[in-house]
């Protein structure tokens, strides 16, 4: 006995499957245009003098962005020891210690502040170290990626822990270990995986970030002797050559999106498939 | 003895987590005082007339938001017209309609499209995706849609429309990668009931899963709008920059963020800076205000498991 409209429901059925299909394809197009675009057009550009050497002066070709990638691993870097410290313990103090309410502000406070603009961040921190430094510098733009990274980091971090079961604690404990060898010893190290691929993440997400760098680290010519010192880095000097207006420097812009998109790629592919178990699933 | 040093150890860590945690009101705070304080000089001379100025003149000194704030919005509005609908429908077919494995490896390339730098989206946009639109969207959608206002006049390539375009791509993976857990997160029961009353998989996902979903998915939209709002350097890139205040959205204009970023190192005088400042506080009372909604509506839907990423 089948309902008199049973065929129509049954198409909808399909329909509906074949549009939400077409969404989704839809929504990974933008995903392989770009790779087709920044390979086919960055990937001739991309040699060894693109690695090895500084960028010619003003409308000059050649040169390549040395600086830059090294740049980018120093800002990566200071942003790491900035953002790693507080955003770990930070998670950890969410996870194993406080009360309910409130560890529910500063979660709250954590992912609103997730949400704050990047070119904001920029501009706080040129009000907090770039005035006062008197001009950009490596340490000014290692500060605003690390200080992005804290809540991203913190939020990660914390959701890992509460993965681990709580019999470990109980069981060391109960062995009378202090608790804070407890959490350090068994609890930190059992999820430590889940921890470094969260850290992994977030580097790898302020690897990419431009809008803070722009008024922060100043961008140079040159290779920097000093933190206090202007450095360059590879977002911004895409952001420059791609909007400059020469041909030269629009090849070597697509070069640099493509080795900063690699570097992203290779640390979000790397840890998905470097750590599979159970305490990845929720990153 | 090893209680002692045990007990100080545990009151040393305590403390030093606490300390670490805090750091976030913090910053919070931190980021408040100096947006403020960076608008004073601001703050003081136009005082709300500010926000509905919509004159950019820096050589009369004279400072408003309005075609800022009108372009954030006019943006972000296309963003989420164009995101939303694909960005649930595509949630749904991963969590309700998919072939089991299919499902990893399009959620991995969504996840992808998340980690792309704005900055490679931004140019991206304007050396493939405006010539595209100028060549062929464009031209159709002035012959279609040319009686509205929004759709009138000739485009130079880089325009609102463009903006809105990028923004969609970047709110898409946000907004289906939320939802898709809000999705994960509706109890088997609710599908197994309407299965019992002889639905098929679209009628089930439809009665059972999204009505029970709404209030979450709609968290999920509002944090990719609170995303949106605040995207700078793809934004900066195809928008075309300009300070006039038009409702085509084929001319140019500009957001808050990208505004900032745009005139930050033009800025000569502390008038100018100051009202730089200011935009980007409105910008911050945005983006707060939004996320605050976004956040509520999603812990009290899902609990705190659902972490927005990117």
């Amino acid at each position: 006995m089948t309902a008199p409209n049973h065929q129509w429901r049954q198409f909808k059925d399909v329909l509906m499957q074949i549009i939400t299909l077409a969404c989704a394809i839809l929504v990974i197009v933008p995903l392989i245009l770009v790779f087709y675009h920044l390979i086919t057009e960055g990937f001739s550009s991309l040699n060894l003098d693109f690695f090895i050497h500084l960028p010619k002066a003003l409308g000059e070709k050649g040169g390549g962005m040395a600086n830059a990638i090294v740049g980018t691993f120093v800002l990566i870097c200071e942003a790491a020891i900035v953002g790693v410290p507080i955003g770990v313990l930070g998670g950890v103090y969410l996870s194993e210690y406080g009360g309910t309410k409130f560890n529910w502000a500063i979660r709250f406070a954590a992912d609103i502040l997730n949400g704050v603009p990047s070119i904001t961040w920029g501009v706080v921190v040129y009000g907090l170290m770039v005035v006062p430094m008197h001009g950009p510098s490596a340490l000014a733009g290692g500060v605003v990626l690390g200080l992005m990274m804290i809540p991203l980091v913190m939020r990660t971090t914390e959701e890992v822990l509460q993965l681990v079961p709580g019999g470990y604690r109980e069981a060391a404990l109960a062995l009378g270990i202090a608790k804070w060898k407890t959490i350090v010893q068994i609890v930190i190290r059992t999820a430590l995986k889940g921890i470094i691929t969260g850290i992994l993440l977030a580097l790898a997400r302020i690897a990419g970030e431009t809008a803070p760098l722009l008024f922060t680290v100043g961008g140079a010519l040159g290779w920097a002797h000093s933190l206090k010192e202007p450095i360059a880095a590879l977002p911004l000097q895409i952001y420059l050559y791609a909007t400059g207006p020469y041909e030269d420097w629009h090849r070597q812009a697509w070069a640099g999106a493509l080795v900063l998109l690699l570097l992203v790629l290779a640390i979000n592919i790397g840890v998905r498939f470097l750590t599979r178990d159970r305490f990845q699933q929720k990153i | 003895m090893t209680t002692a040093t045990g007990q100080f150890g545990d009151r040393l860590f305590k403390w030093l987590t606490l300390l670490m945690a805090l750091a976030i009101f913090v910053l919070i705070g931190l980021i408040g005082y100096e947006l403020f304080a960076g608008s004073k000089l601001s703050l003081h001379k136009f005082g709300w007339h500010f926000l509905i100025s919509s004159d950019w003149d820096p050589g009369n000194d004279i400072y408003g938001a309005l075609p800022f704030v009108f372009g954030t919005l006019v943006s972000s509005l296309i963003a989420l017209l164009i995101a939303v609908p694909i960005s649930i429908a595509t949630a749904v077919y991963l969590t309700e309609l998919a072939p089991l494995w299919i499902r990893q490896p399009l959620i991995i390339f969504i996840e992808l499209l998340a980690a792309i730098p704005s900055v490679i989206l931004g140019f991206w946009g304007f050396f493939v995706m405006i010539p595209w639109l100028h060549k062929h969207l464009f031209p159709w959608l002035r012959d279609t849609l040319g009686f509205l206002p929004f759709f009138k006049g000739n485009d130079y390539g880089p325009c609102m429309l463009a903006a809105g375009m990028i923004l969609a791509i970047m709110a898409i993976p946000i907004i289906t990668s939320v939802s898709r857990e809000i999705l994960r997160s509706v109890p088997g029961l609710q599908r197994e009931a309407a299965y019992a009353l002889g639905a098929t998989r679209w009628e089930v996902t439809r009665i059972a899963v999204l009505s029970y979903a709404k209030k979450g998915i709609f968290g999920a939209v509002i944090l990719g709008l609170g995303r949106a709002l605040g995207e700078t350097m793809a934004v900066t890139m195809v928008v075309g920059n300009s300070s006039q205040l038009v409702a085509s959205l084929f001319q140019p204009g500009s957001t808050l963020a990208s505004w900032i970023a745009n005139q930050f190192t033009e800025a000569v005088d502390d008038l100018f800076y100051s009202s730089l400042f200011e935009l980007g506080l409105v910008l911050l009372g945005l983006t707060v205000l939004v996320n605050i909604v976004a956040q509520l509506l999603l812990k009290t839907f899902a609990g705190p498991s659902v972490i927005p990423q990117n």
